[in-house]
C-alpha cells in the first residue's frame, strides 16, 4: 500500500489521501475521513513530504501543486 | 582469525521498543507511525506453513477486537514482501479472508535482530513464534514466546491486552487467570500505617497484604 507505485502513479490508498487533503487536515481528521488505519496514514504523510506533494504547517497538512498536480495524472481531482 | 557473532541484549519489559523502519505488505512502515496507539509486532517462522497459517487466520479473527481496544498489529517473518503478498492471497483464496493487517519482509533479520526473534538453539534462520506487546508510550510491555511446534493462543494475546490496559487505567493488578470484569489486585501498601488502614477500605482482603476489588 505505498502511497507511490514505482511507475511514480498514485496508488489507490495514494489517491484516497490525496483527495481528502484539498482541504488542509490533521493526521487524525485525514484517519477518520479516509477510514484507514492511523499508522497508514503517518505512512502516507512520510512518502508525500518526501515527494513534496504535501507541505505541514504544525499539525495540519495540505496539498502542493505538485501534489494535485499528481492527482490530475490519476485524473481524480475532481471528485 | 574466527568472526564472532554479533551478540545483541535481548529487550526487556519496560524498555523503549527498538525503533526500526521496514518493508511491509502495506509498504514502507516505521515503528513510530504507531505511537499514540498500542501495537502487537509478531513474529512467524516462515509463510505458506500450517501452523502459521491457522494463526495468521486466528490473528485475522481477533483483528477487530483488537482495533476496537486501540491496538494494531504487524506480523514479521524473514521471507520476502513478493513471497508475505503471494501467502496472503493465497488465504484469501483458501480460506476466504483477508488479512487485514501489514507484515514486515525482515530478509536481512534487522527488525528480527532488534527483538532478539531468533532462537539460534531451534532455528538459526528462522523467527520464532514471539509476540510483542508495545503500548502507546511505544514502551515493550509483554513478551511471549512460543516455540515453533506450538501455535499461539489468542486468548491469552487478548487477556493480556486487556489486562495491561486495565492496570494503567486503574492503577491495580491482575490475578492469575484474570478475566476482564473479575475483581483486581489492589497493590500491597508500602507502610505499617497504610497496612493498617488497608483492612478498613472496603475491599475484600484475605489479609493486609492481598487485597481485590471490583472495578466499577
Amino acid at each position: 500500500m505505498a502511497c507511490i507505485q514505482p511507475d511514480g502513479t498514485l496508488a489507490p490508498s495514494g489517491e484516497t489521501i490525496l483527495l481528502a487533503l484539498q482541504a488542509p487536515k490533521t493526521m487524525g481528521k485525514l484517519a477518520q475521513e479516509t477510514d484507514l488505519d492511523l499508522f497508514m496514514v503517518r505512512a502516507a504523510m512520510r512518502e508525500f513530504l518526501q515527494a513534496e506533494y504535501v507541505e505541514q504547517e504544525e499539525f495540519t497538512y495540505r496539498l502542493t501543486p505538485q501534489g494535485l498536480a499528481a492527482l490530475e495524472g490519476s485524473g481524480k481531482e475532481n471528485l | 582469525m574466527d568472526e564472532k557473532p554479533e551478540i545483541r541484549p535481548m529487550p526487556r519489559i519496560g524498555d523503549p521498543a527498538p525503533v526500526f523502519e521496514a518493508d511491509t505488505t502495506w509498504g514502507r512502515l516505521a515503528l513510530e507511525d504507531f505511537k499514540d496507539r498500542w501495537v502487537i509486532l509478531f513474529s512467524h517462522p516462515a509463510d505458506f506453513t500450517p501452523v502459521c497459517t491457522t494463526e495468521f487466520l486466528a490473528f485475522a479473527e481477533i483483528h477487530q477486537e483488537l482495533k476496537n481496544l486501540g491496538v494494531d498489529l504487524l506480523g514479521l517473518s524473514v521471507d520476502s514482501v513478493t513471497a508475505h503478498i503471494a501467502w496472503v492471497r493465497n488465504i484469501k483464496e483458501k480460506f476466504g479472508v483477508k488479512i487485514p493487517f501489514p507484515v514486515i519482509a525482515d530478509s536481512d533479520r534487522k527488525v528480527a535482530g532488534l527483538y532478539g526473534m531468533i532462537m539460534p538453539g531451534e532455528s538459526k534462520t528462522e523467527t520464532s513464534r514471539c509476540v510483542f506487546i508495545i503500548d502507546p508510550r511505544q514502551v515493550l510491555r509483554a513478551m511471549i514466546y512460543y516455540p515453533m511446534s506450538t501455535g499461539r493462543n489468542m486468548a491469552e494475546i487478548l487477556r493480556v491486552v486487556k489486562a495491561l490496559q486495565t492496570t494503567d487505567q486503574h492503577g491495580v493488578a491482575t490475578p492469575a487467570n484474570w478475566q476482564p470484569g473479575e475483581p483486581v489486585i489492589v497493590p500491597p501498601p508500602r507502610t505499617v500505617e497504610a497496612a493498617e488502614q488497608r483492612l478498613k477500605q472496603g475491599f475484600e482482603c484475605v489479609d493486609w497484604y492481598f487485597c481485590k476489588k471490583k472495578l466499577k
